[in-house]
């Protein structure tokens, strides 16, 4: 199978590598995927507590090229974007984004599920941390 | 990438130590045509180009001499007659031929085949089609050492078994069944017994008589002969082995195979046999060192490394290892300037892990992890450095990235993980 030169780039370079503190009360973490089906990705986000900006953005992939591309991609389009604005992000842009052939496409669509994930979980915390996380600031 | 790579004069990349890249070592899938064998050819695209069929002229004699003289050769290196060796044009017709052959044939004794699940898919989808004409067909399982089970086959074996199929060396894994027991079980027990030849043949010693072989597939391609080009070997005493043709016309090959003989390949095929025949001996010692090399380089160097199937009973050039964390086609990606193979699912059409891998019982994660070896007659130590090396920068560098690497390291048992799978 013939790679694009966007998935090779991700792949040989891949952005934003590395672990947050999942403890962390700004900090959300989406692990998606199953190591049977051959991919499971880990995207962490941490959250300004203020302005609901994400300042930075982790993944660890298991899985092909095109799996490690897709949440290497996200990693770099949910930076700098809001918990909302991120959740616009769609699997099919990820596929145009890096032209993904139709049997990858579930790679994009695993990356989707990881930014929910991940937003889901920061989510949740707020939920039961708000006061505290308020005093911290 | 850490190694380095210049760029030489043709086109061709050049590693560091003098290794022409891409490094091919997937000798498993196809072999390059060895010199000798393609020079032995040659002359009968053109100037011998007659129709081995044609009686009465010199063109037909001339071809007729090539297949012969082929015929006596492969037969020679397996033990047998040239008058038992049928050319077809490769390992998927011959298992076609002998399994078809044979229901067709004995269906009024019996309608029962036994095969592996291991098998490759030449044999296991003509029995799967058998299965919809009536016939009874027992899949016998393989232990975590890829073999079978001897006893499992004689419970198997019933008073309408008219063949087992049952294959001398696995494609994927490189397991060798042990066939002279299994012959000398089905001879007792009065069963025909077909077994797929195409990674074994020229590699290992096989003698049909010895091992009580009653039908054996033959590949070119795998032994350094050209594509396109096989061959079934039919007994033809003690018992004598009658096939239905599946291809019917012009009864060449004793009517068991119509068609214009591919005479340049045929002898190609002649060529190739000779060569293994005289060279196995001190090529599979060279071929173990090799592979062990390269095992012994990987493993002492990474952890969490598993060989899948038996290291005893194993093709000398064979080695198929499983890294635990990385994803195989991920790692293929990285090692791109090596050709090998992978049982995981993203470098398969039906996006299923390895059949053979699954059946060893290994779980999904294991078989999506693996990566096959073929060594073979071209394959120098440096080039298995230089593969060793390749492999491992690769797979430490992904197990950076692997968060299930990450989760084990933290003591996370990644089997009680209760996993979101998506539906894909």
């Amino acid at each position: 199978m013939a790679y694009s030169d966007k998935v090779i780039d991700h792949y040989n370079h891949p952005r934003n590598v590395g672990s947050l503190d999942k403890s962390s009360s700004d900090v959300g973490t989406g692990l998606v995927g199953a190591p049977e089906c051959g991919d499971v990705m880990k995207l962490q986000i941490k959250v300004n507590p203020q302005t609901n900006v994400i300042e930075e953005a982790k993944f660890k992939t298991f899985g092909c090229g095109s799996a490690i591309a897709s949440s290497s991609l996200a990693t770099e389009w949910v930076k700098g974007k809001t918990v909302d604005e991120a959740l616009s992000i769609k699997n099919m842009d990820i596929v145009k984004e890096l032209a993904l052939p139709p049997v990858k496409i579930h790679c994009s669509v695993l990356a989707e599920d990881a930014i929910r994930a991940a937003i889901g979980d920061w989510k949740k915390k707020q939920e039961t941390t708000k006061p505290a996380a308020v005093e911290a600031k | 990438m850490s190694t380095d790579v210049k760029t030489a004069a043709a086109g061709q990349q050049v590693a560091p130590n003098g290794v022409k890249l891409p490094v091919y070592m997937d000798n498993h899938a196809t072999t390059p045509v060895d010199p000798r064998v393609l020079e032995e050819m040659l002359p009968y695209f053109v100037e011998k180009f007659g129709n081995a069929a044609s009686r009465n002229h010199a063109f037909g004699w001339a071809g007729e001499e090539g297949v012969e003289t082929a015929r006596e050769r492969v037969a020679k290196l397996i033990g047998a007659t040239s008058k038992e060796i049928i050319f077809t044009s490769g390992a998927t017709e011959s298992d076609n031929l002998a399994i078809k052959g044979v229901a067709e044939m004995y269906r009024e004794k019996g309608n029962h085949i036994i095969t592996a699940v291991t098998e490759h898919k030449a044999v296991l989808d003509t029995c799967k089609r058998l299965e919809k004409y009536g016939y009874r067909v027992t899949y016998l399982p393989v232990q975590k050492d890829g073999l079978i089970d001897l006893d499992d086959l004689k419970r198997a074996i019933d008073d309408k078994t008219i063949l087992v199929s049952l294959m001398a060396a696995n494609n994927e894994i490189g397991v060798l069944q042990p066939w002279a027991e299994i012959g000398k079980i089905c001879r007792e027990r009065g069963v025909l017994f077909h077994s797929d030849g195409t990674q074994a043949v020229g590699k290992v010693p096989i003698d049909v008589n010895k091992d009580n072989i009653d039908l054996l597939s033959i590949s070119a391609h795998k032994m350094y002969g050209p594509k396109g080009v096989g061959a079934l070997y039919v007994r033809r005493k003690n018992p004598r082995v009658q096939l239905a043709a599946i291809i019917d016309g012009g009864g060449h090959e004793r009517g068991m195979r119509s068609g214009t003989l591919n005479v340049p390949g045929i002898v190609g095929l002649g060529k190739a046999c000779a060569i293994a025949q005289e060279e196995m001996a001190a090529e599979s010692v060279r071929l173990s060192g090799l592979r062990d090399r390269l095992k012994d380089k990987i493993m002492n160097r990474l952890d969490e490394t598993y060989i899948n199937g038996s290291v005893e009973h194993r093709l000398p050039g064979s080695l198929n290892i499983s890294f635990a964390y990385v994803e195989g086609e991920s790692l293929l990606m990285g090692i791109n300037d090596v050709a090998v193979s992978s049982g995981s699912a993203c470098t398969s059409a039906t996006l299923e892990p390895s059949y053979v891998l699954k059946a060893l019982g290994a779980g999904d994660d294991l078989a999506h992890s693996s990566i096959r070896f073929g060594i073979g007659r071209f394959n120098t130590e440096a080039e298995v450095d230089y593969v060793a090396d390749r492999v491992i920068e690769t797979v430490e560098r992904l197990r950076e990235l692997s968060p299930l690497y990450e989760m084990a390291k933290e003591g996370i048992d990644l089997k009680t993980v209760k996993w979101a799978a998506e539906a894909h």
